[in-house]
C-alpha cells in the first residue's frame, strides 16, 4: 500500500508512488476523478491516497465526466496543478470535447495567454473480455490533437517518472496506462524518479527488423522478438513512449539500422498512429527500405466477448512473428 | 537464317508460327527470329506448303542455316537440310549466295527477360539467352497482339491479359509490353536500389528473391560477390574488350562503376555498339566521295504553298516529301547510285527502295526502306514516311523493310544544320543527304537577292562510282527541284 | 424592482450629477458602447470587413452592464460566443475587441480567436466559447482553484437558455452545489436556442427552478432592467464571495437581432420582436434618467457622438494594425518554454 520501495514493485505501486511524490512536493497538485478517494481507485493506483492527504486534495466525483476535466481545465487555468483521473479512455469520449475544444485549444484562440497545465490519466486497452464498449485504445486518436501531449509508460520506470514530467509540463498531457500492466512486477532502483516524455527507447537493439511499438504491446513484441531470435532474426524493440510529439530521430536511426519495420499497434487498424509512424518512415527513410512497412494491428472489429475472439482480434506474438519474417523474407 | 544485318551472324529461332503442312503465301510472317539488336518477324517469299521445320525453337544458328523447308505448289517435299536454290527455299535470303544480299540494319533491341540470373556467372554474350527463365502462363491469347508481340511478351514475363493495348483497336503493341514489363521489371526495393546506384551494379541485372521476385539489398550485395553487369557493360565482343577475363568482384565493380551510365537502358547501349560497328566498318571498307550542291528552293516552296491552300490540314505537304521524291527520282535516272556492292562488283538494284533515316526515341537510328519510291507521289512519299516513323518507334517494322534499302537518304533539316555529310550503310553505295532550308543571300538576275536553299550532299562510294556520276546526281535532283509541278 | 429616487430639486441638476445619476450615467454609456460596438459590427461585417459568425447582443446590453456592476476585477468571467458586450463591459479595450474582428495581431486574443473566442488575462476574461455549454466546466475549475486557495473571488459564469439542454450544464450545476464552490451562474435567457424557443426545448421552461433544484439559490430577473438586473448580481455575488456557494440568476433578456449574422430569423414572430422592443434596456434607463432630470436635451446625443468617435478610430486603427505572418502559423499550439 506504501510507496514502493527497493526490491520488486509493480507498476501500479510505481504510479502511486509517483502519485505521491508529486502530492508531497507540491501543493497545488490534487488528484481528482471518478473512484479515486473512498475506492482507492478503479485499477487500486490511489489505494490509500485519501487517507494520507484528505480529500480536498483525492476528490471523488460524481459521474460527470465533462464537468470534472473540464474543471480540471479551469483549475490548471486558475494555478492549480491537477491530476484528472478518467476512469477508462472509453468514457473519455464524454469530456472529448473539453478535452479537444478547451484543453487542446485554450492556449491557441487565446493567443497564447491561457496556457492548461493539466494532466490526464486514463486506463486504455482490451484483453480481459470487457467487450466492445470497454476494449478501446483510442490514444491514436488523441494523439491526431495538436495541443495536447501523448503518453504511454510501457515501464515501471516510466510508470514511476512520467508524472513528474507531465506534471511540470505547461500544456496539457494525457497519460495512458495499458490495464494488463498495472500487475507487471519488477524491480526499480530506490532514486527511480522523473523521466522526460520527449523520447522514445530502445527496449532491445537488434539488426534484422524493427518491431515499433507503445504501451500495453510493448511486452508482446519484446516476446516476440523472444522467439524470432530463436530462428535466427533479431529484431530491434522500440518502445515509443511519446505518441504526441513521436520520437522521429530514434525511429528513423532504427530503421536506418534494420531496413525492415513492423508497428504494432492495439488500435483499429485504419486511420491508426501505426498509419501516422509508417507515413513518417516513408517520408524519412525510405531508401533505407528494404520490404514495405507492416503493421500489426487490432481487427476492425468491436472488440467482442469470448475470449478466442478477443485473442484473435487483438495484435498477439504470431502475428507479429509473422510479419517480421515477411519483411526479412 | 536471314540476314538481316550486316554484321548478323547467327540468330535464335524463337516462335514457329506456321506448322508441317499449312499453306502459306509469300509475304505470310513465318516465324519470329531474334538477333543481337531485335527481334524481327520472318516472312516467307515463296507460296506453297510448309514441309518440315528443322530448327527448333530457342536454338542459336548461323545465318544462310536451313531453317525449314516449303514445298512450292506443284513440287515435292526436298530431302531434310537439302539447300536447293530456287527449289524449296531456306526462309529468308541467304547470306553467301547471290540474290539478295544482306543490308546493314541498326534494328531496335529486345530487352532481356525479368529476373535472368547474369549475376551468377560472367558476363554473358548480349546475344545468347542461356537459362531464360520459365515464360509465365498466359492466360488466354488475346487476339489482338502479333507473334512478334506476344515472343516478347514471353521475353519479358508479361502476361499479355493483363496489359492495354494502345495501339489500332485495342492492339497490344511492343512498346505497350516493353512498359508493362519495366513498370513491372524494376521491383527493386528502395534500399537494393541505393545500394546498386553505389556499387555500380544494375538492378535489371540483379536476381531478386524477394516477393515477386523483388530485388533485396542482400541480392543486390550478391550480385556484387558475384561479379554482375554494371549497367550498360559492353559485351564480349566489343573491339577491346577481347580477352578480358571475369575480374575480382572489387575490380568489375570498380570497372562496373566506371562503365556504368545511370539511367541509361540495355538496349541503347546494345545499339548504339551496333550502330558503332556498322559505321567503323563503313569508313573502314567504303573509299568515300562527297560532292554537294546549294539549290534554290523558291519554285519548290511556292509550289507547295500553292498546293496545300486547297488541301485539308493532315494532307498537307512538307518540303522533305519533295526531297525525297526529287531523289528517287533522280536514282532511277542514275541507276549506278542504286545497288549494293558486293565483294567486287557493283549490283544494280532491281528497283528504287528508299532508305530513309529515321531516329529512335532514346537514342540510336534506323533506317527502313520506303518500297518503290520512285512510283509514288509526294503525298503517297509522306503517308509511307510517317507509316514507318511510327511503326519504327513502336518496333514493328518488317524484316523485308529493314533490309531492301538500295539507297539511303538522310534529312536532318529539321534538326537546324546546314548540310549533312554522311557514312554509307553499306552495302548501299551512295547516302544522300539534306540540310536545312534556310534564307540566305542568292544572285538572282546579276542582283543580290535573299532565296530559301537547301544543301544537298552525296557521299558515294568510290569504287562503284567517280565523281561525275555524283555530280550528275545531284544536277538531276536540282533540276527536278526546279520544276516541282513534275514530281 | 428597486425604490424609485425622489426627483432631485432642479437647481442640483445644473451642479454636478449626485453619485446616484452619475452612475446611471455610467451604466447608460455602457450599454450604448455595446450598443453602437454592435451595430457597427453589422455593417463592418455586411462589407465584408469581418469575417466568420458573429452574434450580437443587441437587446440584452442590461445583463451583461447590471451584472459586471456586481465583480471586482479579481474576479473571473466564462462566457459564451455572444461575448462582445461582456467583453467590453468587462473592460477589455475597444481597440483590441475590434482588432480582434479583424484578425489582426492587436486584438485580445492576438487575431487568433475571432468573435467568438475573445480572452484577456489581465481582466481574467476565460473567453469566448462556442460550444453550447462548454464553458460551465471551465467556470467550475476557475473557482474550484479559488476554493482550494482561500481566495474569496466570484467566478461568473455566462450561458444562454440553450446551454441548460446540455449535460454539462446539469454535471456543473451539481458539481458547484455539491462542492459549494464560488460560481455565479448567470443564465441570459432571450427564449431562443438559435431557432429553436425554450417551449419547445424544455419540459419545465423556469430555469431559476430547475437551478434550485441543484441545490443552489436561484431566481429569474429582469433582464432588460439593467437596475434590476445590478441589483440582483450583488446580491447574488456578494453571497458567493462570502462562501455562500453557488447562485444562479435567470436573466430574462431578449436579442433584437438573429442568432448571427447568418441567420434569417424566421422563427421567430416579427410581432413579439417589436414587443420586447419596446422594452429596450437603453430606452427604458434613459426614460428614467431624463423623469428624474438625469439626463438632458443633448447629452445622450453628445455620449453617442463620443462612442461615434471612438469606435471610428478603432475601426480606423484596426484596419490598419498588422497581420500576423504566415511562417508563425504554428505559434500557440504548445508553450514557448518548458522547465
Amino acid at each position: 500500500m506504501t510507496s514502493a520501495g527497493p526490491g520488486k514493485t509493480s507498476y501500479r505501486e510505481a504510479l502511486r508512488a509517483a502519485l505521491r511524490e508529486a502530492l508531497l512536493a507540491d501543493d497545488r497538485v490534487f488528484l481528482m476523478g471518478e473512484d479515486v478517494g473512498r475506492y482507492g481507485g478503479c485499477f487500486a493506483v490511489s489505494l490509500g491516497l485519501l487517507e494520507e492527504f484528505g480529500p480536498e486534495r483525492i476528490r471523488d466525483t460524481p459521474l460527470s465526466e465533462s464537468a470534472f476535466v473540464g474543471a480540471g481545465i479551469g483549475a490548471a487555468l486558475g494555478g492549480m496543478r491537477p491530476i484528472v483521473e478518467i476512469m477508462t479512455v472509453n468514457f473519455s469520449l464524454l469530456a472529448l470535447d473539453q478535452i479537444m475544444n478547451n484543453a487542446a485549444t485554450l492556449l491557441h484562440m487565446s493567443g497564447g495567454q491561457f496556457a492548461v497545465p493539466l494532466v490526464i490519466r486514463m486506463t486504455t486497452g482490451a484483453g480481459r473480455q470487457v467487450a466492445a464498449q470497454h476494449s478501446h485504445s483510442l490514444e491514436g486518436w488523441y494523439a491526431h490533437i495538436p495541443g495536447l501531449r501523448i503518453v504511454a509508460p510501457a515501464t515501471l520506470e516510466d510508470a514511476r517518472g512520467m508524472l513528474w514530467t507531465a506534471l511540470e509540463d505547461p500544456d496539457p498531457v494525457l497519460i495512458f496506462e495499458h490495464g494488463s500492466l498495472y500487475n507487471m512486477a519488477g524491480v526499480l532502483p530506490p532514486d527511480a524518479g522523473a523521466v522526460d516524455i520527449d523520447s522514445a527507447a530502445i527496449r532491445r537493439p537488434g539488426t534484422d527488423v524493427s518491431l515499433i511499438t507503445y504501451g500495453g504491446t510493448l511486452g508482446t513484441a519484446l516476446d516476440a522478438a523472444e522467439e524470432l531470435a530463436g530462428g535466427g532474426i533479431e529484431a530491434e524493440v522500440v518502445d515509443l513512449r511519446t505518441l504526441r510529439p513521436l520520437d522521429d530521430e530514434t525511429i528513423m536511426a532504427s530503421v536506418r539500422r534494420t531496413h525492415r519495420v513492423v508497428i504494432v499497434d492495439e488500435g483499429w487498424r485504419s486511420g491508426s498512429l501505426a498509419a501516422e509512424v509508417s507515413a513518417r518512415i516513408m517520408e524519412q527513410a525510405f531508401y533505407d527500405l528494404d520490404a514495405p512497412v507492416e503493421r500489426v494491428c487490432s481487427a476492425e472489429v468491436p472488440m467482442p466477448y469470448p475470449r478466442h475472439l478477443e485473442e484473435a482480434a487483438l495484435p498477439r506474438v504470431p502475428a507479429i512473428v509473422a510479419a517480421a519474417r515477411r519483411a526479412v523474407g | 537464317m536471314p540476314v538481316l544485318g550486316a554484321d548478323m551472324d547467327e540468330g535464335t529461332l524463337v516462335e514457329w508460327l506456321v506448322k508441317p503442312g499449312d499453306q502459306i503465301h509469300k509475304g505470310d510472317v513465318i516465324a519470329v527470329v531474334d538477333t543481337a539488336k531485335s527481334a524481327i518477324e520472318v516472312e516467307s517469299f515463296h507460296t506453297g506448303t510448309v514441309a518440315e521445320l528443322i530448327t527448333p525453337v530457342g536454338e542459336t544458328v548461323p545465318v544462310g542455316t536451313v531453317l525449314a523447308t516449303i514445298t512450292e505448289a506443284g513440287e515435292e517435299a526436298g530431302e531434310p537440310g537439302a539447300v536447293k536454290p530456287g527449289g524449296p527455299a531456306a526462309v529468308g535470303p541467304p547470306a553467301a549466295e547471290g540474290g539478295r544480299p544482306a543490308v546493314a540494319v541498326a534494328g531496335e533491341l529486345a530487352a532481356p527477360a525479368a529476373g535472368e540470373a547474369a549475376a551468377v556467372e560472367a558476363p554473358a554474350p548480349a546475344r545468347a539467352r542461356p537459362g531464360r527463365r520459365p515464360a509465365p502462363q498466359v492466360t488466354g491469347l488475346p487476339a489482338h497482339s502479333t507473334p512478334l508481340v506476344r515472343h516478347e511478351a514471353e521475353q519479358l514475363g508479361v502476361d499479355l491479359a493483363t496489359v492495354r493495348g494502345s495501339g489500332r483497336g485495342g492492339t497490344i503493341t511492343r512498346a505497350d509490353v516493353e512498359h508493362a514489363a519495366a513498370s513491372r521489371r524494376r521491383r527493386v526495393t528502395p534500399l537494393a536500389r541505393r545500394l546498386a546506384d553505389e556499387l555500380g551494379v544494375d538492378p535489371g541485372a540483379v536476381t531478386g528473391t524477394g516477393p515477386d521476385g523483388a530485388v533485396r539489398a542482400a541480392d543486390v550485395r550478391r550480385a556484387v560477390a558475384a561479379g554482375a553487369p554494371a549497367a550498360g557493360r559492353a559485351t564480349a565482343r566489343q573491339p577491346g574488350d577481347a580477352g578480358r577475363p571475369p575480374a575480382a568482384a572489387g575490380a568489375q565493380a570498380g570497372q562496373a562503376a566506371q562503365a556504368a551510365q545511370p539511367g541509361r537502358s540495355r538496349r541503347a547501349e546494345s545499339m548504339r555498339q551496333a550502330i558503332a560497328r556498322l559505321m567503323a566498318r563503313s569508313k573502314r571498307e567504303i573509299p568515300h566521295y562527297y560532292v554537294s550542291n546549294t539549290e534554290d528552293m523558291s519554285a519548290a516552296l511556292a509550289w507547295l504553298r500553292g498546293r496545300n491552300r486547297s488541301v485539308e490540314v493532315s494532307r498537307r505537304l512538307v518540303p522533305a516529301a519533295l526531297l525525297l521524291r526529287a531523289t528517287a527520282l533522280a536514282a532511277r535516272q542514275v541507276p549506278e547510285l542504286n545497288g549494293y556492292w558486293t565483294e567486287d562488283h557493283f549490283v544494280p538494284g532491281t528497283a528504287v527502295h528508299l532508305g530513309v533515316a529515321i531516329s529512335l526515341r532514346g537514342g540510336g537510328l534506323i533506317t527502313p526502306a520506303i518500297h518503290h519510291a520512285d512510283g509514288l507521289d509526294p503525298g503517297e512519299l509522306m503517308a509511307k514516311l510517317r507509316d514507318l516513323v511510327n511503326r519504327a518507334r513502336a518496333g514493328r517494322l518488317r524484316s523485308s523493310e529493314l533490309t531492301d534499302a538500295t539507297i539511303t537518304v538522310t534529312n536532318l533539316g529539321d534538326q537546324g544544320v546546314e548540310s549533312v555529310t554522311g557514312v554509307i550503310y553499306p552495302p548501299q553505295v551512295a547516302l544522300v543527304g539534306f540540310g536545312k532550308i534556310a534564307e540566305r543571300p542568292w544572285a538572282v538576275g546579276g542582283l543580290l537577292g535573299v532565296r530559301p536553299v537547301v544543301v544537298t550532299t552525296l557521299a558515294a562510294d568510290h569504287r562503284a562510282t567517280d565523281g561525275y556520276t555524283g555530280g550528275r546526281f545531284l544536277t538531276v535532283v536540282a533540276d527536278l527541284l526546279q520544276r516541282p509541278e513534275e514530281l | 424592482m428597486s425604490p424609485r429616487r425622489k426627483t432631485p430639486a432642479a437647481t442640483e441638476t445644473a451642479a454636478a450629477p449626485s453619485p446616484e445619476a452619475a452612475h446611471h450615467a455610467g451604466l447608460l454609456r455602457q450599454m450604448l458602447l455595446i450598443r453602437r460596438f454592435e451595430e457597427r459590427c453589422v455593417e463592418l461585417y455586411s462589407a465584408g470587413e469581418i469575417h466568420g459568425f458573429v452574434h450580437l447582443y443587441i437587446g440584452e446590453e442590461a445583463v451583461a452592464v447590471g451584472v459586471n456592476q456586481a465583480l471586482t476585477p479579481d474576479d473571473a468571467i466564462v462566457s459564451t460566443y455572444r461575448e462582445h458586450g461582456h467583453a467590453l463591459v468587462r473592460g477589455i479595450p475597444v481597440t483590441a475587441v475590434m482588432a480582434e474582428m479583424y484578425g489582426k495581431t492587436t486584438g485580445c486574443s492576438g487575431g487568433r480567436g475571432g468573435s467568438m473566442h475573445l480572452f484577456d488575462a489581465k481582466t481574467r476574461f476565460y473567453g469566448g466559447n462556442a460550444i453550447v455549454g462548454g464553458g460551465l466546466p471551465l467556470a467550475v475549475g476557475v473557482a474550484l482553484a479559488d476554493k482550494m486557495r482561500g481566495r474569496s473571488r466570484v467566478t461568473a459564469c455566462f450561458f444562454g437558455d440553450g446551454a441548460v439542454a446540455e449535460g454539462e450544464f446539469h454535471e456543473c450545476l451539481n458539481l458547484t452545489a455539491l462542492w459549494q464552490l464560488p460560481v455565479l451562474f448567470c443564465c441570459e435567457n432571450n427564449l431562443y436556442a438559435m431557432g429553436t424557443a425554450l417551449a419547445r426545448a424544455q419540459a419545465q421552461t423556469d430555469l431559476a427552478v430547475r437551478a434550485a433544484s441543484y441545490g443552489m439559490p436561484a431566481w429569474a430577473v429582469d433582464g432588460m432592467d439593467v437596475l434590476a438586473v445590478e441589483q440582483a448580481a450583488r446580491h447574488a455575488a456578494d453571497a458567493v464571495r462570502g462562501g455562500g456557494g453557488p447562485h444562479f440568476l435567470e436573466l430574462r433578456t431578449y436579442r433584437f437581432r438573429a442568432h448571427s449574422m447568418y441567420d434569417p430569423d424566421r422563427y421567430r414572430d416579427k410581432t413579439e420582436i417589436e414587443e420586447w422592443k419596446r422594452h429596450d434596456p437603453i430606452d427604458a434607463l434613459a426614460a428614467r434618467m431624463r423623469e428624474a432630470g438625469e439626463l438632458t436635451g443633448d447629452a445622450l446625443a453628445a455620449i453617442d457622438a463620443d462612442l461615434a468617435a471612438e469606435l471610428a478610430v478603432a475601426i480606423d486603427k484596426a484596419r490598419g494594425d498588422p497581420l500576423e505572418p504566415v511562417t508563425d502559423l504554428t505559434r500557440f499550439v504548445y508553450s514557448p518554454r518548458r522547465p
